[in-house]
């Protein structure tokens, strides 16, 4: 069981600096999941907490405790490796044990624990094999079993399933979480996967270019994403962002009057952007936006149509099917309360006014 | 390119039958003229089939070996031989297997400068230094020795930059599961390191084997003493007795049997290297 407190965090390779000061906290038995495109350093954040990595600058507190000149083994972490790192010369069994023994437990306690987890991770009859008799779903396994038998306080996980091919990452998704459940422990997960991300997560933590971008539930990070960063990053297909132009009242697209200002709304510049969610476009034949298609994706339960007007590009998540024809037009309405008015020049969210 | 027609099978065989041919007939000639009388090899026309002198000859070279070449026994220089071989084999292993393993998971400074001068000496063969060399091993009074024969020999670059190589094909990644289970440098050698280089380990191993033992100039430099003659120069000095014949049929005994060691190295580590090819993954 374990807390993690990563305060003002930074990390820099000579000039370069990958992790611009993060700030996080992590409870006892929650799933953190870092997400972000590939160099944004989530990685590097974790291998940070692993003690793999040194901190330029900040402090890791595990359980209160200073750890920035901790050795990795002296953390109570575990982790799994995107390639697992099961060492190719041992056996199941002795990949297991062999932090155990290094720790120095007797025999008969490393058998019984490696046993104990072995089961639970249903690999008992692999432990005599090597690494490299295992298939990939096996070795995924045998490195979780490697990462439980040490007894963590806190777990690592470097983008662990994607090796694996589509059909045994769902399932392994689903045992990581139902695992993570079981044992309570506080779990840190790195992935670029969002349905990984949105999937597994307690929390979220969306990553760009070294930079927290926003943390918190998944739904939270759906529903108000606070930059145009997490909104164009997670949903899929991502949310709509429009580049309007603010005259009076009234927002417009392309010279088409969209919606008017919501009242609670501060939006002061000449120009905004405005995010809008695929499935919350509504098909309405007085709507203001008048679309002209490109292309229709019939996915069976939904359509998506993929749309343009002038040089803007939009996607419409639709229910059901739709007998939709390539250059057609189609009206929509944007409903106010779906709306997201981000600044144009931060990408920040334009905050609701207090009055 | 597989194919798999008679013709082309036989074209394959007929080639590898040929090579099989010219590489084996002369070691066959030597056997077969370590087995006949002196006179025989050196009147007349020189016999294709094996006479009925291998246990004397060979009885000879391993007892008494030869007066005229300071009779120094072939079993003494074979095992002269051996612990050379030996030691400069093991020596060369241990120390490129620390020293690689120095220069690629260590940080220290001048890192770099010390991997290139390592490797700059690849480009000079131990004559070109043979005099320099001789020069600290006679100052340091270690002429006729073991220690002598074998100490200057033991350091290779060649060995260290394998071994360097291949370290660097390992992924970081177990030497980072390694420190989470909290292994140490010294365990993570012993543990993962080591086992995962058994293969290379045994292909230098039988490299460096041959190496010493067919180590001919600088034994000759090194040694005056005559119970620490090496069988490689001794053959040689088998060869230029004075002004009478050479006896030819003692000296390819001598020579069927310098030959045995090194192909028993290679046909016993040759299972380890054939493994080590099947095993590719790390």
């Amino acid at each position: 069981m374990a807390e993690l407190k990563l305060e003002k965090v930074r990390k820099n390779y000579g000039q370069v600096t990958a992790i611009h000061q993060i700030d996080l906290q992590v409870k006892n038995g929650e799933f953190l999941v870092i997400v972000g495109p590939s160099g944004c350093g989530k990685s590097t954040l974790l291998r940070m907490v692993a003690g793999l990595e040194a901190i330029s600058d900040g402090d890791i507190y595990i359980n209160e405790k200073h750890v920035n000149e901790v050795e990795p083994k002296d953390r109570q972490i575990a982790m799994v490796f995107q390639n697992y790192a099961l060492y190719p010369h041992m056996s199941v069994f002795n990949n297991m044990a062999y932090g155990l023994k290094i720790a120095g437990l007797n025999r008969s306690d490393i058998q019984k624990r490696v046993h104990e987890v072995s089961e639970i991770l249903e690999i008992k009859s692999l432990l005599d094999r090597k690494p490299r008799q295992l298939s990939g779903g096996q070795r995924q396994r045998v490195a979780m079993g490697r990462a439980i038998v040490r007894n963590p306080t806190l777990f690592l996980f470097d983008e662990p399933l994607s090796n694996l091919d589509a059909k045994l990452r769902v399932q392994m998704r689903i045992e990581i979480k139902q695992l993570q459940r079981r044992l309570g422990i506080t779990t840190l997960y790195v992935t670029h996967d969002q349905v990984e991300a949105m999937t597994l997560a307690d929390r979220l933590l969306v990553m760009n270019a070294g930079i927290a971008e926003q943390i918190g539930t998944p739904l939270e990070i759906y529903e108000h994403p606070q930059t145009t960063f997490v909104a164009g990053f997670i949903g899929s297909p991502p949310m709509n962002l429009l580049q309007c132009v603010v005259n009076g009242p009234q927002i417009f697209l392309e010279k088409q009057a969209l919606l008017g200002i919501p009242p609670s709304r501060n939006i002061e510049k000449p120009s905004v952007v405005l995010g809008i969610r695929p499935e919350h476009l509504v098909l309405d034949p007085q709507g203001p936006l008048n679309l002209t298609i490109d292309l229709v994706e019939t996915l069976g339960a939904d359509t998506l149509v993929y749309a343009h007007l002038g040089r803007q590009r939009i996607v419409a998540r639709l229910p059901d099917h739709h007998k939709v024809s390539l250059g057609d037009q189609m009206r929509f309405t944007i409903p106010p309360e779906r709306a997201n008015f981000f600044d144009v020049d931060s990408g920040k969210k334009i905050a609701a006014k207090f009055s | 390119m597989v194919e798999n027609r008679p013709i082309s099978r036989y074209i394959a065989h007929g080639i590898l039958i040929i090579g099989v041919v010219i590489t084996f007939l002369p070691i066959w000639l030597a056997f077969v003229a370590s087995t006949h009388p002196v006179d025989r090899l050196l009147n007349d026309q020189m016999p294709f089939w094996p006479g009925d002198q291998l246990l004397e000859n060979y009885g000879t070279v391993l007892s008494e070996g030869m007066k005229k070449a300071g009779g120094v026994p072939v079993g003494t220089m074979m095992l002269n031989s051996l612990i050379m071989a030996l030691a400069i084999a093991i020596g060369k292993i241990f120390i490129s297997f620390l020293s690689a393993f120095a220069i690629v998971y260590f940080r220290f400074p001048f890192r770099r400068t010390i991997f290139w001068m390592i490797f700059i000496t690849l480009m000079l063969p131990v004559e070109v230094r043979i005099l320099p060399t001789f020069e600290i091993v006679a100052n340091l009074g270690m002429l006729n020795s073991y220690g002598g024969l074998i100490i200057p020999l033991i350091a290779s670059a060649t060995a260290t930059f394998l071994f360097r190589q291949f370290f660097l094909t390992v992924p970081d990644e177990l030497l980072e599961a390694a420190r989470i289970d909290g292994a140490g440098p010294m365990r993570f050698l012993k543990d993962i390191l080591l086992p995962l280089s058994r293969t290379s380990i045994a292909a230098l191993f039988v490299i460096q084997f041959i190496y010493g033992w067919n180590q001919f100039l600088w034994p000759l430099l090194v040694t005056t003493d005559q119970s620490l003659y090496t069988i490689v120069m001794g053959i040689r000095s088998m060869i230029t007795v004075g002004d009478s014949e050479p006896t030819w049929h003692l000296i390819m005994a001598t020579v069927i049997l310098a030959m045995l060691p090194p192909v028993l190295v290679v046909m016993l580590m040759q299972r380890q290297f054939v493994k080590g090819l099947v095993e590719t993954e790390k």
